[in-house]
């Protein structure tokens, strides 16, 4: 059997899609027969990305965001690429709290989250040109000393 | 927003998923009541949330900055494993108070 697996999604980034989008990751994601807190994280994981990309990336214009998806094994790669403003510092984006958009009630908690939830997050970004934030998860680590034993 | 006002108490039912999207309508409306029904004491009830993420935890957060100056609470009620999980390593489980029943 094949071990890879992959599909492209290219949407408006309003904020309508937010949903659509971590449900379509979530759907894609089922063939790793991955828990219900597996697939929550994935999901929160996702839409951290969408909404960065949309109020952050776009400023809330109207453009297009491509997620690409990849499963290798029972790993599943999350890329959620826009060509927005781009971040300037990218380690201080990535801290607690920080926001540049606090009259917004941003948390600044986005990227902490994708942190927490994925297994590794790497993010790509130049002013002007846009940002790609990189993720992947390990689907199934907590679960084979149960599916290996005899019933 | 599905929301309830008794005296100087608002409670927020949450929407089942708590994202950007419903995070924004929720916190126009939510500061609109505060603001007209004299409001002291923000109720989130999470009995129809399954999802959520941290611009849910913004839209605590903010409520919570402004009822602090008023001398005001927020809580939070019927949150599941995973809410209890999110609002937990947000850190906003240490600012609010967060309990099983009303």
């Amino acid at each position: 059997m094949r071990d890879t697996n992959e599909m492209e999604l290219k949407f408006d980034s309003c904020a309508e899609n937010e949903g659509f989008a971590r449900v379509a990751v979530a759907a894609f994601m089922t063939q790793l027969n991955p828990t219900v807190e597996e697939v929550s994280d994935v999901k929160t994981a996702v839409s951290e990305a969408v909404t960065n990309a949309i109020i952050h990336g776009y400023e809330n214009e109207i453009r297009k965001i491509i997620i690409r998806c990849r499963i290798v094994g029972k790993e599943l790669q999350i890329e959620v690429e826009d060509q927005g403003k781009g971040i300037a510092d990218v380690a201080q984006a990535m801290e607690p709290m920080f926001t540049t958009r606090p009259e917004l009630d941003r948390s600044g908690m986005g990227f902490a989250f994708m942190e927490a939830f994925m297994d590794d997050l790497r993010v790509d970004s130049e002013p002007g040109v846009g940002t790609v934030v990189k993720m992947s998860k390990r689907i199934g680590k907590g679960r084979e000393l149960w599916t290996t034993q005899s019933l | 927003m599905d929301y309830h006002v008794e005296e100087n108490c608002l409670t927020i039912f949450l929407p089942g998923e708590v994202d950007h999207c419903s995070a924004e309508t929720i916190r126009k409306e939510a500061d609109e009541v505060i603001r007209k029904k004299h409001i002291r004491y923000v109720i989130f009830d999470f009995a129809d949330t399954k999802f959520m993420d941290s611009s849910g935890i913004g839209v605590i957060m903010g409520r919570y900055r402004t009822l602090r100056l008023l001398g005001g609470e927020v809580w939070a009620v019927h949150a599941n494993e995973r809410m209890k999980k999110i609002l937990n390593m947000s850190g906003v489980a240490k600012i609010i108070r967060l309990c099983e029943e009303e």
